[in-house]
C-alpha cells in the first residue's frame, strides 16, 4: 500500500513541476515576441478579447478539472491539461485503453494504463501535427478536398457511436436516464450545440451521479 | 527586427516549447510503463495499449491538422501548430481567435496581413483564456483524487460505479450533441439527421465487431478506429444524400 502511495504521490510531485514549468515556457512566448519585435500588445484589443473570451473558457476550464480528474487518473490529468483536446481525444482514448486491457478506472492498474494511453496518443499527436505543418503546401488541397470535408465534420458522431455502444450495452441501466435527457436538451434548446456541449459534460455527469446514486441505494444495480 | 506572422525566430520558439510538452509526454511515459512492470502487468497488455492508443489517434489527429491549415491563412503557420499542439482543442481555439481578431475590428476569415502588435494581442488573448487547467491541476488535481481514493475506502462498489457513471455522464452529453441540428428535420430540413445517421453507422459497425470478435480476434484491438472511420467514411454519402 505504502508503494502505491509512493508512485501517486511521485505522479503529484513531477506533474506539478513539469506543468508549473510548461506554464512559464508559454507565458514565455508572447513576453518574448513582445521583446524580440520591439511592440506592445493593442491594449484595447486586447482586453476586449480578453473579456470576450476568458471568462467563459475560465469557467469552463474550472469545471473540467473536477469532471476530468476522476476519469484521467492522476499522470493522464497533469499530460490532459498541458496537451488538451481533452474531450475529443485523450478521455476516448484512455477510456478505450481502460476496455481493451480489462482494468478498472479507480485502481492503479488503471492509472497506469490511461497514463501510457494518454502520453503516447499525446506524442502521436504532435508528431503528426509536425508532419502536418512540415508537408503543408502538397497536404492542403489533398485534406482539404471538398469530397472529404463531411467526412470530419462528422467526427465526434462516428467517434460517440462505437464508445457509446461498449459502455451503455455495460450499464444500460444507468445510462437511459442521461441519454435521454441530453437528446430532450439538446433537440429543444437551440442554444446547445458545438461550442457548448462542453458545459454539458458536467450537467450530465452530475445528473447520472444522482442517478446511480438512487439505483445503488435502491439495490438496483 | 521585421515581424511576419511566419518569421524563423516564431517558429524557433514555438518548436522548443512543443519539444518540452514531447518531453514530458515521455517523462510520464517511461514512468507509468516502469510502475506497470512492477505492478506485474504483462509486456503483451502494455504493447496493445501502446498500438491500440496510436492507431485511435491518426484520425483526430488529422482533423486538428486540418484546423492548423484553417487557421494558418489568417495567423501564420507558427501559432496554429503552437496553440493546437498544446492545450486548447479544435473548436477553443477557433473562437478564442475570432474573439481576438473581431476586438481589433478585423475579421477571421478574411486577414490579409497583420502588424506584429496586432499578431502579439491574438497571441496573449489566445494564450490567457486557455491557461486555467495547466495551474489549477497542480493546485487541487491531488486533493480531487483523494476524494476520490476515499470514496474508494469507504465503498469499492460504490466508487466502481461512480467512476462508470461520470463516463456515462460524458457519453450522454455528446450523444445530445450529436441530436442538437435534430430539430431542423420538423421544418423539413433533413441535414440535421446527417450526424445522427453516421452515428448509428458507427454504432452498428461497432457491435458487429462486438459478434465478430470470437471469430477474428484481432477485430477486438481495432473496434473504436475502425467504427470512427467507417463511420466518418460514411458521412460523405449520407451528406450528399441529405443536404
Amino acid at each position: 500500500m505504502k508503494k502505491d502511495q509512493t508512485y501517486l504521490d511521485s505522479v503529484h510531485h513531477y506533474g506539478r513541476i513539469w506543468n508549473l514549468s510548461v506554464l512559464v515556457l508559454f507565458l514565455l512566448f508572447p513576453a518574448l515576441l513582445m521583446v524580440i519585435f520591439k511592440t506592445l500588445p493593442d491594449w484595447r484589443g486586447l482586453s476586449l478579447g480578453l473579456l470576450a473570451t476568458a471568462p467563459m473558457y475560465w469557467a469552463v476550464a474550472f469545471v473540467e478539472i473536477f469532471t476530468y480528474v476522476p476519469m484521467l487518473g492522476a499522470g493522464g490529468s497533469y499530460l490532459s491539461f498541458v496537451t488538451g483536446n481533452i474531450s475529443n481525444l485523450k478521455l476516448p482514448c484512455a477510456l478505450n485503453s481502460l476496455e481493451q486491457a480489462g482494468v478498472k478506472a479507480n485502481s492503479e492498474e488503471g492509472e497506469v494504463i490511461s497514463t501510457i494511453s494518454i502520453a503516447v496518443s499525446s506524442i502521436v499527436t504532435t508528431i503528426i501535427i509536425i508532419i502536418g505543418v512540415i508537408l503543408i503546401v502538397p497536404l492542403t488541397p489533398i485534406l482539404n478536398a471538398p469530397v472529404l470535408a463531411p467526412a470530419f465534420a462528422q467526427l465526434i458522431p462516428a467517434l460517440f457511436g462505437g464508445l457509446a455502444v461498449v459502455f451503455i450495452s455495460k450499464y444500460w441501466k444507468i445510462a437511459i436516464a442521461p441519454m435521454l435527457l441530453m437528446i430532450i436538451l439538446f433537440i429543444t434548446i437551440p442554444a446547445l450545440n458545438q461550442g457548448t456541449v462542453g458545459i454539458m459534460v458536467p450537467v450530465g455527469v452530475i445528473f447520472t451521479l444522482g442517478v446511480a446514486r438512487l439505483m445503488y441505494k435502491k439495490g438496483l444495480i | 527586427m521585421e515581424f511576419s506572422v511566419n518569421h524563423p525566430i516564431i517558429f524557433v520558439m514555438v518548436g522548443v516549447i512543443i519539444a518540452a510538452v514531447l518531453a514530458q509526454s515521455i517523462f510520464f511515459l517511461v514512468r507509468a510503463m516502469r510502475r506497470a512492470k512492477e505492478l506485474g502487468m504483462e509486456s503483451k497488455t502494455l504493447r496493445k495499449t501502446i498500438k491500440t492508443a496510436a492507431i485511435f489517434t491518426i484520425a483526430p489527429a488529422i482533423a486538428i491538422v486540418i484546423s492548423v491549415m484553417t487557421l494558418a491563412k489568417d495567423l501564420g503557420l507558427a501559432l496554429p501548430w503552437l496553440r493546437l499542439s498544446v492545450i486548447g482543442s479544435l473548436s477553443y481555439e477557433t473562437v478564442a481567435a475570432a474573439n481576438a481578431v473581431s476586438a481589433m475590428g478585423l475579421t477571421l476569415g478574411q486577414v490579409k496581413s497583420l502588424t506584429a502588435s496586432q499578431y502579439i494581442t491574438i497571441t496573449w488573448v489566445m494564450t490567457l483564456s486557455i491557461l486555467v487547467g495547466i495551474w489549477l491541476m497542480p493546485l487541487i488535481g491531488k486533493r480531487i483524487q483523494n476524494g476520490m481514493i476515499n470514496i474508494g475506502n469507504k465503498d469499492k462498489k460504490w466508487s466502481e460505479i461512480f467512476t462508470n457513471a461520470m463516463f456515462i455522464g460524458m457519453l450522454s452529453a455528446f450523444l445530445g450533441f450529436v441530436f442538437s441540428d435534430f430539430s431542423t428535420v420538423f421544418s423539413g430540413d433533413w441535414s440535421g439527421l446527417i450526424p445522427v445517421l453516421v452515428m448509428i453507422v458507427s454504432a452498428l459497425v461497432m457491435a458487429i465487431c462486438g459478434l465478430l470478435v470470437k471469430k477474428i480476434k484481432w477485430i477486438y484491438d481495432y473496434a473504436l478506429p475502425l467504427s470512427m472511420i467507417l463511420g466518418m467514411l460514411s458521412a460523405i454519402p449520407i451528406t450528399n444524400w441529405l443536404s
